[in-house]
């Protein structure tokens, strides 16, 4: 049995002392010693998190068919075991064989969302990994990003050796092979990176530089040699059916997020709503085949002895082969399977299905409008209407269910304070049709809950040149909704959540920004900024005082509407998407006018040219 | 059909809780295809109950629970489809059938005996065995009562332990012999200091009440232990190792008249038997010996 980092004492005094012992069912292991690369693979925020997280399981399981390779993961302590670490000089250490990150050759980070980028300075530095990349000599491990953040790192440019932008299947073996035989020949990091710049998909920052206007937007951004490319292309795995997918995923002790097995069906998305960064990046949209998905499931639970199945994608409902695949699964019901179906289109199909995998009394519907007018959801391409909405509804209210969540964003751009008023009204709608069910056929009151989140521009979408607002005019946005609540005639069976603001105009400034921001996270991270995405971690303040020492405006990222000719941070990365499409869509967000879906028309995006998936499929 | 399991947790698992260690054979079960029964409703969940919860740090060698099937492998092979997909640190020993009117372990326990060792360099104990004996009889016949004053959540209670301990002896954990008669099936997992010069090493045999009545943590026992003979107690850096988990030998272990009767005819036999070898009848049964191996 392994030696663990941690001794029992420092393991009785933490909070879940389960987060740093690894030895979970379908753990890898593998004598350290005979692998040529050893790659720690870490997800940057607490371990309930990291473990609820596909892309990792994905790659945790492709990298280690590998026999030459050793993937184990690391994840961010939780702040009692941080000062532990840091009082007592304990490195930060791989679960599977509890030795230090240090001694790895990569240490991989994925990074979903901007409110981890401080637990990434946290991961480094409680590594002994110099934060700086420029710092880091040939005793240091490499330090790779990967996911949806990385479609704009430059804010990241700093603390990173490479990024790799796109879906990791592909480049992810020959850059193991490139890094053993720079090895072999007895070269260096540098060189190593020099020749790994040429990986499609592959980007190493410290090979680029940027140059500044006095206005602080970009004159230019150029690679420092001749052989480096001047853009960077994603990668993306076309055919998902034969790819990698992991049939004995890891079952953690401790309930994380997703306490279940996880069957990504789908990647991407036809709908090309236009607020939506994963419904642009992954295009096109490939469908996974319908046997090998049984098969999946079969196997997965079979070896995770997991009792619940959830099927993940963008949007469930747009898969050709669901009601083949649900039918499946119910059948597998008799087994104890639950199945949670999220992003799911309410229909009556739908409705059917729910019937049969849930309590109808204890679920709720949820309806994603994003926003209350048709008006603004035409300017959003939400191709989803009023009466839609109302029809699902009814049906759902005849079918037993009362309760309904929406979801709503504040802060689209063109919004109106019309618009904000038109989401308790539809509430208020989606009530009526639940009191027009006569009085002794229902179950008492309905409850329609309002969610509104405000809304963040995201690099490769038709928004990334929209302004934000201050905090205080997001909560303003929120009191309009609010006021309009009290208005309505069913008032008692609605309910309104909304957020601080605070953490959006962080987001915000992080999701478009450029390699000035990097002086501010370590600031942030000296200060004592980690683990920002738990409200009682987080301190604005010290977020303040950090853009404030170092003399870096919020606005100029936020509020500002970015024209059509500015070079952005990330244009130097092909997303597959054009930017003459996304230029289009944001011309046609303006005026109101809706694009068709990509089963029903091509909008000419740009992805056609990966020749796959609803590009080739579903042509008339 | 009834099935009483019985498992070791050891090692890394250790700091598992007991809430975690319920999800963790809750799948394991699932893995092993094993054919369990399940509640009814919308959310059906596994017909699973455990004896007695094991805190966070304490390793076990003795750790007990039930479960409905409908249908069952022999024991034997039932025990190698569940190792087989155990992780390391989890070892189970026992796959019994109980009588279809089985009491649950749970409202059986009574009684659990224990290891209590130091871990690692901390040396508070004394080193010679025979002098820590004579601090355990010091500390057990020399005191009329054991009080203590316990902190439960709301208030403060005075109470007595020496009717809840059993036993209470002194041992040498480097004594095979001794080993041999506690039936420790692996002592490696006895994770005794690393320093593994030291010997004999001392430590201290339980057997205590333990369930739902008069539940007493081996803790405890030490904190008082340490107190009457003013040791430091806040240094010591203790491991508690279970052993086995009992039920009372008295209490018939299932439901419905004509079972209870045919299970107290049982034990009166047994009891001859005892008594024509001359032998004491045991205040206790382990809650394995109320259930039969499936052949």
């Amino acid at each position: 049995m392994n030696k663990l980092a941690l001794s029992d004492e420092i393991l009785m005094s933490v909070d879940k002392p389960a987060r740093y012992i690894g030895n979970e069912v379908n753990m890898v292991r593998k004598d350290p010693g005979k692998a040529a690369i050893r790659f720690a693979m870490c997800f940057p925020d607490v371990y309930e998190i990291g473990m609820s997280h596909l892309g990792i399981q994905i790659l945790y399981d492709m990298f280690n068919q590998r026999e030459d390779v050793y993937c184990e993961r690391v994840y961010s302590p939780w702040n009692d075991l941080y000062k532990i670490m840091k009082e007592q000089q304990i490195p930060l250490f791989t679960l599977e064989t509890q030795e230090p990150v240090k001694q790895m050759d990569f240490l991989g980070i994925t990074i979903q969302y901007e409110m981890c980028y401080t637990n990434i300075l946290q991961i480094l530095d409680l590594s002994r990994i110099p934060l700086l990349s420029e710092m880091r000599t040939e005793e240091d491990p490499l330090v790779i990003g990967g996911g949806p953040c990385s479609y704009n790192p430059e804010p990241l440019a700093d603390f990173f050796d490479l990024f790799y932008i796109g879906e990791g299947e592909t480049q992810y073996f020959p850059l193991f092979d490139l890094y053993k035989s720079i090895q072999k020949q007895g070269g260096s990091r540098r060189d190593f990176l020099r020749a790994a710049c040429k990986i499609p998909g592959i980007y190493v920052p410290s090979l680029y530089e940027t140059s500044y206007r006095a206005d602080g937007t970009i004159v230019a951004f150029t690679p420092k040699y001749e052989d480096v490319p001047a853009t960077v292309q994603k990668e993306i795995q076309m055919d998902l059916t034969h790819a990698v997918y992991p049939r004995k995923p890891l079952v953690p002790f401790i309930k994380a997020t997703q306490d279940r097995v996880v069957l990504e069906i789908q990647r991407g998305c036809i709908r090309g709503c236009r607020f939506c960064q994963a419904g642009m990046i992954y295009r096109p949209t490939r469908e996974r085949d319908v046997q090998m998905l049984k098969e999946c499931a079969r196997d997965m639970l079979e070896h995770t002895g997991h009792e619940e199945i959830s099927l993940s994608s963008l949007s469930s409902s747009d898969y050709s082969q669901l009601p083949e695949l649900i039918n499946y699964l119910i059948e597998s019901k008799e087994k104890g399977v639950n199945i949670s179906l999220p992003s799911l289109r309410i229909d009556a199909f739908s409705l059917d299905v729910m019937s049969k995998v849930q309590d109808i009394r204890k679920s709720s519907l949820t309806f994603a409008p994003e926003a209350g007018s048709q008006r603004l959801r035409n300017v959003i391409n939400k191709g989803l209407t009023e009466e839609m909405i109302l029809h699902g509804a009814g049906l759902a209210f005849e079918g037993g269910w009362q309760k309904v969540k929406l979801y709503f964003m504040l802060g689209l751009p063109t919004e109106t304070k019309e618009d904000m008023r038109e989401i308790p009204r539809l509430a208020d709608q989606i009530a009526r049709r639940y009191y027009e069910i006569p009085k002794e056929q229902r179950n008492g009151k309905c409850q329609i809950t309002i969610s509104t989140s405000f809304f963040i521009p995201k690099p490769f979408t038709p928004f990334q040149w929209a302004p934000m607002y201050e905090k205080e005019e997001y909560l303003a946005r929120a009191r309009v909704v609010n006021e309009e609540m009290k208005e309505q005639l069913n008032r008692k069976s609605l309910k309104y959540n909304w957020h601080e603001a605070d953490v959006t105009v962080l987001e915000g400034v992080f999701a478009r920004g450029d390699r000035k921001l990097g002086q501010v996270l370590l600031k942030a991270y000296q200060k004592g900024c980690m683990l920002d995405a738990w409200s009682e971690c987080f301190d604005n303040q010290k977020w303040m005082e950090a853009f404030h020492e170092c003399g870096v405006s919020i606005d100029f990222y936020n509020l500002r509407e970015r024209s059509l000719d500015e070079i952005l941070p990330w244009d130097f990365i092909d997303c597959g998407v054009s930017k003459t499409y996304l230029k289009r869509e944001w011309q046609r967000a303006r005026e109101e006018q809706v694009t068709p879906n990509c089963h029903i028309q091509c909008g000419g995006c740009g992805a056609a040219r990966f020749q796959g998936g609803v590009c080739v499929e579903h042509q008339n | 059909m009834n099935i009483r399991i019985k498992f070791q947790k050891y090692g890394v698992m250790k700091f598992i809780g007991h809430l975690d260690m319920m999800r963790y054979f809750q799948k394991a079960i699932r893995r092993a295809g094993i054919d369990i029964a399940y509640s009814e409703g919308y959310s059906p969940h596994q017909i699973m109950s455990f004896a007695a919860p094991l805190g966070v740090g304490v390793t076990s060698d003795g750790e007990y629970f039930d479960i409905e099937v409908h249908s069952s492998l022999s024991s034997r092979k039932a025990v190698q489809a569940l190792n087989e997909t155990m992780v390391e640190g989890i070892s189970v020993l026992e796959y019994k059938r109980l009588p279809d009117t089985a009491k649950t372990s749970m409202s059986l326990v009574a009684a659990a005996d224990y290891l209590v060792y130091e871990k690692q360099s901390c040396r508070i104990l004394p080193e010679r065995i025979v002098e820590l004996q004579e601090k355990v009889q010091q500390f057990y016949e020399g005191q009329k009562a054991v009080r203590i004053t316990k902190q439960t959540k709301k208030r403060e209670i005075e109470m007595d332990l020496k009717p809840l301990i059993y036993e209470m002896k002194a041992l040498n954990l480097k004594d095979v012999q001794t080993l041999h008669d506690l039936k420790v099936k692996n002592p490696e997992i006895l994770t005794l200091s690393e320093d593994s010069q030291r010997d004999p090493y001392p430590a201290l045999f339980l057997k205590i009440s333990t369930g739902s009545a008069d539940n007493v943590k081996p803790e405890l026992i030490l904190e008082a232990f340490c107190r009457f003979h003013h040791l430091p107690y806040e240094d010591l850096n203790l491991q508690v190792h279970r052993l086995e988990v009992y039920a009372n030998a008295d209490e018939v272990p299932v439901k419905g008249e004509r079972e209870r009767n045919s299970y107290q005819a049982y034990l009166n036999k047994q009891k001859k038997q005892y008594r024509q070898k001359g032998m004491a009848f045991p205040q206790f049964f382990t809650l394995g010996e109320l259930g039969k191996d499936i052949d």
